[in-house]
């Protein structure tokens, strides 16, 4: 009875929300393996769209009527447009912004507009830069803006032939917006002439609105999840209970490389609700009713550990390490002229050494996923990143074609790279329980805020060890460039278009690829290996590499008398953008204005995933450490698709660096995670939030990505404010590790 | 044991040391409230004990006994709705896993100071975590529904 109090009480308040009520009746009844099945490569409109199913998706069983115009949109009875993302939406926005391009070449209402993920298939849903289907490295919308407006046309242009037809008139005459079709006569609604306009003619060459016309795109639309999201609604792999459902939480090795040589299991299994023990590679996993016995269970097991073969060292120990391979030439990534000799014949030489400290993601939603598997199919429910990575590697296990695996992808919450994982680290452990314990019930992984702090896929550590000349009149004479650190990409499958004569392209990236004119540039790169995986961190290697260059660059126009803006101008001549969206971020900041005592003003311009951003950070000195008050920040991204999205994800990303370069740190002795939770792991607070000023560049460019651009230039800007005025040049981090003192 | 929520009486099956957030999300099925730390160190998992916020992730059961607690599932009332209406208009979520608890939080607060300053708003919300760093919009969305409830 009461139970069924709440769960009126759950429906009554997502009765509004588009998420929670459309997942609650299409989990499954759509089957778009059925639509590329059906059509084989199927016939494709323009590059990218694969044509609708032959087979009308109304006499499909269980669809309910749903009118299906192509992978990517369907139109229901009801009027709704549901658009399938095929790309996670971890928070970005992306499943608003695909929705967007599509509501724009359909003319749709915005209030119609449904996002819903796509199944896993790489043939239809694959990122066009990844080959699989996957998310990352902010392509979403720079792989999708042509496809999804295609797809949106497409329909639209069924829809007015289904008008044309019915009313008997040249579909010339027909017109269409917001959400209804007419001819000046008739007039109907999308979800009217659905059914008709699904059997229509796949336009190859849907004609694609002219940028003067858009509605949709360049204006802001509220995100099609926030009222679902406002109002608790369960639209997360945590929030989801099936029956039957069991929780495992696994114990894994202290050291990175253990392996569980004995097992008592005596006292998990005393703790009520525990039903199952099971080993895994890699770890021991207890299986519960419930998710509260899982981890009590997982706290009474008793494992020992084969540290054989585990990584033993410490953060110190690593550190000197790098430090001394520094100091050793490496593989060489970039050679222009004679760096070392111009640096011998030079007037002034500055010498940096930086560490970057091992960074866990910490995404709120610990990471999860769920497994059954039934009669030779399995289905995943998760927030997947990568599908169709996570779809073979689950099919392996189990056993079974990659085909047989289901995966439903779910809102995340949050990831900056973490759900994304080239071994689906996660995922293979939840098919490995599921396999060991033969159930044919679905099992409900959770990983606890201390698995996921310990539990490595780290943004690696890094030194830097550079060396710049200077020349008499202050130019850069030569810059000597060395970098440690472990390769993200070595091993994986994305390995074959990253690194490329033994160098990792993320390992460099912002360095070797500099705007800035440095004659006699050496850039050199010694990748290594050490026991905690490596990750892709919210903008990947330059979350180290523009600190690198931005305070440098800083320090060098401070050390021979010049403003840091006018200098970094003059060496981006022929970087428009950059020099763009630098001089608008310095202007709406007042650089060069008086500013309050006590108060600094420091900036760092840099380009990650094709966007371009530029930062002016205002910090004081308080109690020691850095406060920043204010970030004006300016971005050009091309063509800005929802601008208060991009504001949104630029205000995220610099929360997320600010955190990162003033508190986050993971640190090993002898061999074992010193963090635990966020007590020790700290990440940005509400009252460290700064107050934020983005401003976009207007452009036609195509559109490029957001999700990460603004994290790079944070840490530079606030850095070099520091050094205004403190005089400190900090080179390891995070911030908390140094007391600053006003000079 | 019993306990009171959402304005129900309920029997629960779990022990008395077992954490609130396990048996509203597990045993009741209601999902609003979310584990992101269990150690009362995120704030995602907030609830309330008679109306005062609390950590529902390292609550046991049987200390709540007796008082009434409120999950996001059953916030409601005139602040609730400024508050939930000012995080639509603002576009506030982003992952929106932190956010039931944060606009627990704001609520807390709303009732306590209908007029916050921004004092008072770091002092509310500096226990809430958000990793997508939605602060700036939290705080303009507190402000938009303190205008809203002053009218």
């Amino acid at each position: 009875m009461f139970k069924d109090n709440i769960a009126g009480a759950v429906r009554a308040l997502s009765a509004n929300d588009n998420i929670a009520k459309h997942r609650a009746t299409t989990v499954d009844r759509r089957n778009f393996l059925r639509l590329s099945a059906g059509t084989g490569a199927g016939l494709v409109i323009g590059a990218y769209l694969p044509a609708a199913s032959p087979t009308p998706a109304a006499a499909a069983p269980g669809s309910a009527g749903d009118a299906v115009f192509n992978p990517f949109v369907t139109i229901t009875p009801a009027n709704k447009v549901i658009v399938l993302s095929k790309h996670l939406d971890k928070g970005q926005g992306t499943a608003t912004g695909l929705a967007t391009l599509v509501a724009e070449e359909l003319d749709a209402d915005w209030s119609q507009m449904v996002a819903e993920f796509a199944p896993a298939n790489a043939a239809v849903y694959k990122n066009f830069q990844f080959g699989v289907q996957g998310t990352g490295g902010s392509t979403a919308m720079a792989n999708s803006f042509e496809q999804y407006r295609k797809a949106g046309a497409a329909a639209k242009a069924m829809l007015v032939a289904a008008a044309a037809q019915s009313w008997k008139v040249e579909p010339s005459k027909i017109t269409v917006a917001k959400g209804v079709v007419t001819d000046g006569k008739n007039k109907a609604t999308f979800g009217e002439l659905a059914a008709a306009a699904a059997k229509m003619p796949v336009p190859e060459n849907p004609m694609l609105k002219d940028a003067k016309d858009f509605v949709y795109i360049g204006k802001s639309f509220p995100r099609l999840d926030q009222k679902a999201k406002v109002a608790a609604a369960p639209v997360f792999t945590q929030d989801i209970q099936l029956p039957g459902m069991r929780v495992a939480v696994i114990a894994r090795s202290p050291k990175f490389g253990g392996k569980p040589t004995a097992v008592d299991a005596a006292k998990a299994k005393a703790v009520k609700g525990v039903s199952d023990v099971v080993t895994i590679p890699g770890g021991v996993a207890v299986v519960a009713a419930s998710t509260w016995a899982a981890i009590k269970g997982r706290d009474a097991l008793q494992v020992t550990w084969d540290d054989e073969a585990a990584e033993k060292r410490g953060t110190a120990e690593l550190i000197a390490e790098y430090q001394a391979l520094a100091d050793k030439p490496g593989l060489s990534v970039r050679k222009d002229g004679d760096a070392a000799k111009a640096i011998a014949g030079a007037k002034t030489v500055i010498e940096a050494e930086f560490v970057f400290p091992f960074l866990a993601h910490a995404p709120m939603e610990p990471l999860n996923a769920i497994l059954a598997f039934k009669d030779g199919k399995a289905t995943i429910w998760s927030g997947s990143q990568l599908q169709t990575v996570d779809q073979a590697v689950a099919s392996a296990i189990l056993g079974i074609k990659p085909e047989d695996v289901a995966v439903k992808t779910q809102w995340a919450g949050g990831s900056f790279g973490r759900r994304a994982v080239y071994n689906s680290d996660y995922v293979a452990e939840i098919a490995h329980i599921v396999k060991a314990l033969g159930t044919d019930q679905p099992v409900k992984l959770v990983w606890t805020r201390e698995d996921d702090i310990k539990g490595g896929y780290y943004r690696p550590l890094y030194v830097h060890k550079v060396k710049v000349g200077l020349t008499a009149d202050g130019g850069i004479a030569g810059w000597q460039h060395r970098i440690v650190g472990q390769s993200i990409m070595d091993g994986t499958a994305f390995a074959a278009t990253s690194i490329k004569d033994g160098v990792d392209s993320t390992s460099v990236e912002g360095v070797h690829d500099t705007p800035y004119v440095i004659p006699n540039f050496e850039v050199e790169l010694h990748s290594q290996k050490f026991g905690a995986p490596p990750l892709w961190w919210r903008s990947v290697g330059h979350t180290h590499t523009a600190y690198v260059m931005e305070t440098l660059i800083d320090e060098i126009a401070v050390r021979t008398g010049k403003d840091p803006v006018s200098f970094r101008l003059s060496m981006l001549e022929k970087h428009p953008r950059h020099a763009a969206v630098l001089k608008l971020a310095a202007e709406k900041a007042g650089w060069g204005t008086p500013l309050a005592a006590g108060v600094s003003r420091g900036v760092a311009v840099h380009e990650s995933f094709k966007s371009f951003v530029a930062q002016v950070a205002e910090v004081r000195i308080v109690d020691g450490q850095a406060k920043v008050d204010r970030v004006v920040c300016a971005v050009d991204c091309g063509l800005p698709i929802n601008p208060d999205n991009i504001v949104a994800q630029v205000e995220g990303g610099i929360g997320y660096g600010l955190g990162a370069v003033l508190h986050s740190h993971i640190t090993l002795t002898d061999g074992v995670v010193d963090q635990t939770n966020f007590g020790d792991y700290e990440v940005l607070r509400f009252n460290e939030m700064p107050k934020v000023e983005v401003h976009i560049v207007p452009s036609t460019e195509p559109p490029t990505g957001i999700g990460e651009p603004g994290v790079p230039p944070l840490g530079p800007a606030v850095a070099n404010a520091i050094a205004g005025l403190t005089g400190q040049r900090i080179r390891q981090l995070p911030f908390a590790m140094h007391k600053l003192a006003a000079s | 044991m019993k306990l009171s929520i959402n304005g129900r009486d309920i029997e629960v099956a779990a022990d008395p040391d077992t954490p609130l957030l396990w048996v509203v999300r597990d045993e009741l099925g209601l999902t609003g409230a979310k584990f992101g730390c269990g150690q009362a160190l995120c704030g995602a998992c907030t609830m309330y004990a008679d109306d005062t916020p609390i950590r529902a992730c390292v609550t046991p059961i049987e200390s709540v006994a007796g008082q009434k607690i409120t999950t996001p599932e059953g916030l409601e009332g005139r602040i609730a709705e400024a508050v939930r209406a000012a995080w639509e208009k603002h576009d506030v979520a982003q992952c929106g896993y932190c956010q039931p608890g944060q606009i627990m939080a704001a609520v807390a607060l709303l009732n306590g100071k209908p007029v916050p300053t921004d004092a008072d708003i770091d002092e509310a919300m500096t226990g809430n975590l958000c990793r997508c760093a939605t602060y700036g919009r939290i705080r303009t969305a507190i402000l938009t529904a303190s205008e809203t409830l002053k009218g």
